[in-house]
């Protein structure tokens, strides 16, 4: 009768984790003074570009890595945020409660019309479809000469938040968009842990079973493309601030492509995936620029390496890794079973 | 505007639409027998036209330098199916996209690397001047030249998949390739040589076209989206709907980028028809794409079954 209740193991993961995220984070919000001691203030430019890119890679990620849908035409979304605040900006609004909020409103309203429409279709005539439509906005943003043209949209200042974090713009700025990574990756993390999560993880598996189990699959869709369209339209308003500038270019295909080469690289269909990816790509973008102009035909190696050896990116490796530390835990398990 | 001014742009649109048809052509035989999407199509278009460009330099000779062009061309392209392309017949559309991106990119760089950003390459002195094909229409004769390259490439293209073995084992590997492999079909060697000839005639479009578009790096980019739009708009695996395609695709572009701002200066005040003009003009394709996709989804003479 009076049997112990088996001992739980002592489940190692979960600790590594946090105490690796509560480093991470330390890491992140002492960079700026870290920086400045070593005299590299001017890379924390270059780490806030990497966020920015980060919370666009990661919104592709909800519909690309989660949902299975092949869009190729995100890089429209964070143009078009992108461009909203460029314009506000250039217009004298520069508050930034307003100003965010109308750019990804925005955004979401065009993925609501882009994605009514191609997700009536499938495979690759999705993908051909959400390229159609990234083109379109591409060429408007082109021909439009009072936006700028294809000379693209300069702004003289960066957006008000109404409190300063610190005295210095671009340390301001770094906090700024720190804090909106950390939002995104939260709301993505609440959003893809939930029922409505689930119903997009089934439609990855197989969009035609979930019809026919009663769930309407293209209202989750296309709830899912709106989301992930308004998250790319932060990244854009961000953008905007951070380079002051905002050209057509942003909303090229091959900006889409860069995007979804980053989801790769980073791990498809995992929370942070999209951040690594940016992280990396962008890193050795920068790191191989130092030693040749000729920097794609690396990464291009690199990318296709990737896909045909570790086609989940950098968590490939975190795979191995659990199945490394698994054999840790049956030790533990059978320690804890024995009589 | 008149009736010279419509004329000449159609012509051009059938010019430029011919051109499209041999990237299209390739590319949806690819991806109807293979069902692999290759962005570095046009990579292939590029190199055509950049080797074209620098063996012109040796043999001063154009279409000796279009022919040799080619034939280097599709070994590279038969080379790559060989290596690397195989590998991703088996994977999902996403690998095979983000896949051939990767290669543009090597691709791109490497002729950057190789020749530089850009070559030189004129058309020759015996094709400059233009020709009366009509009572006060003069037309560029070099792009006569184009034309009847391109219509005579449709026909024996046309000949090759309808009247012969080979054509009737294409046509059966892009309706339904685990059946013709059933019924004995040497689908890999068939897809090699069907990749190779794709290559050959993105390279005869490359260097066609290059004196009028200029050889440049990237210069692929833009031609192979909108042969994507031919084909989806033509059906996948229809040689005779990327035909199709091509030329309507050709003919709205050409037309809609000359003839558009005219029409609209005349509706609309100047400073709006100047914006609008180029603006509609360049989405237009855009659109004709998304139209047909909604009232015929797999395009209008889709082979798959």
């Amino acid at each position: 009768m009076s049997s112990t209740p088996p001992q739980i193991p002592h489940n190692p993961k979960t600790l590594t984790h946090a105490i690796g995220l509560s480093l991470i984070l330390g890491l992140a919000l002492a960079m700026p003074y870290l920086l400045d001691k070593l005299g590299l203030d001017y890379y924390l430019g270059t780490l806030t570009k990497m966020m920015i890119y980060g919370i666009a890679a990661c919104s592709l990620n909800l519909i690309l890595g989660y949902g299975g849908l092949v869009s190729f035409g995100h890089a429209a979304y964070v143009g078009i945020g992108a461009y909203a605040v460029g314009i506000l900006i250039s217009q004298g609004h520069q508050n930034a409660w307003i100003d965010i909020p109308l750019a990804v409103m925005l955004c979401a309203g065009f993925a609501f019309m882009i994605g009514f429409i191609c997700l009536r279709t499938r495979g690759v005539y999705f993908i051909m479809i959400t390229l159609a439509f990234a083109q379109m906005l591409y060429y408007l943003s082109n021909s439009i000469k009072v936006f700028g043209g294809d000379e693209g949209l300069s702004i003289k200042s960066r957006l008000d938040f109404g409190v300063q974090l610190s005295s210095k713009s671009d340390v301001h700025l770094y906090f700024v968009v720190l804090i909106f990574l950390l939002l995104s990756l939260y709301f993505i993390h609440r959003i893809m842990n939930s029922k409505f999560g689930q119903v997009i993880k089934a439609l990855k598996d197989d969009d035609v079973r979930v019809d026919s189990i009663g769930i309407h699959g293209f209202k989750y869709k296309l709830a899912i493309f709106v989301i992930a369209g308004a998250i790319g339209g932060l990244a854009g308003a961000l953008m905007v601030n951070q380079q002051k500038y905002v050209s057509p270019n942003l909303l090229h295909w091959t900006q889409s492509g860069i995007l979804m080469v980053m989801v790769i690289l980073g791990g498809v269909g995992t929370l942070s995936g999209g951040l690594w990816g940016a992280l990396l790509l962008l890193t050795l973008e920068s790191v191989i620029s130092e030693y040749t102009l000729h920097w794609q035909f690396y990464v291009g190696w690199i990318l296709l390496a990737v896909i045909l050896m570790a086609p989940k990116g950098l968590s490939s490796f975190s795979v191995l890794w659990s199945r490394v530390s698994k054999v840790g835990q049956f030790k533990h398990k059978a320690r804890a079973i024995k009589p | 505007m008149t009736g010279i001014l419509i004329l000449e742009q159609a012509l051009n649109g059938l010019q430029f639409g011919l051109m499209l048809f041999l990237l299209a052509s390739g590319l949806t035989l690819v991806f109807g027998i293979m069902d692999m999407i290759n962005l570095a199509h046009g990579a292939l278009y590029m190199i055509g036209a950049f080797l074209t460009a620098w063996i012109v330099q040796f043999t001063q000779s154009f279409f000796l330098s279009v022919f040799l062009a080619v034939i280097l061309t599709s070994l590279f392209g038969m080379l790559l199916e060989k290596t690397l392309l195989k590998t991703l017949y088996a994977r999902d559309h996403m690998s095979q996209v983000l896949a051939t991106f990767a290669l543009i990119l090597i691709l791109n760089e490497s002729v950057k690397m190789i020749w530089g950003t850009d070559l030189p390459l004129s058309a020759p002195d015996y094709l400059s001047g233009p020709v009366e094909i009509m009572p006060g229409l003069m037309y560029s004769s070099y792009r006569l030249v184009i034309i009847a390259t391109g219509l005579l490439i449709a026909l024996l293209l046309y000949l090759l998949v309808s009247q012969t073995k080979m054509g009737a084992w294409v046509r059966a590997g892009a309706s339904n390739r685990s059946m013709a492999m059933a019924m004995g079909i040497n689908i890999n060697a068939l897809f090699t040589s069907v990749f190779g000839l794709g290559a050959a005639l993105c390279a005869v479009a490359g260097a066609m076209l290059s004196p009028l578009l200029a050889v440049q790096v990237g210069m692929g980019e833009n031609i192979l989206i909108l042969a994507f739009v031919v084909i989806v708009i033509g059906g996948i695996g229809s040689v005779w709907g990327a035909f199709v395609g091509s030329i309507l695709v050709g003919c709205v572009d050409t037309m809609g980028r000359s003839l558009l701002p005219f029409l609209f200066r005349e509706f609309l005040p100047p400073q709006w028809a100047s914006a609008a003009g180029p603006a509609v003009a360049s989405i237009l394709v855009y659109v004709l794409m998304a139209v047909v996709l909604f009232i015929k989804p797999q395009g209008l003479f889709n082979q798959r079954s």
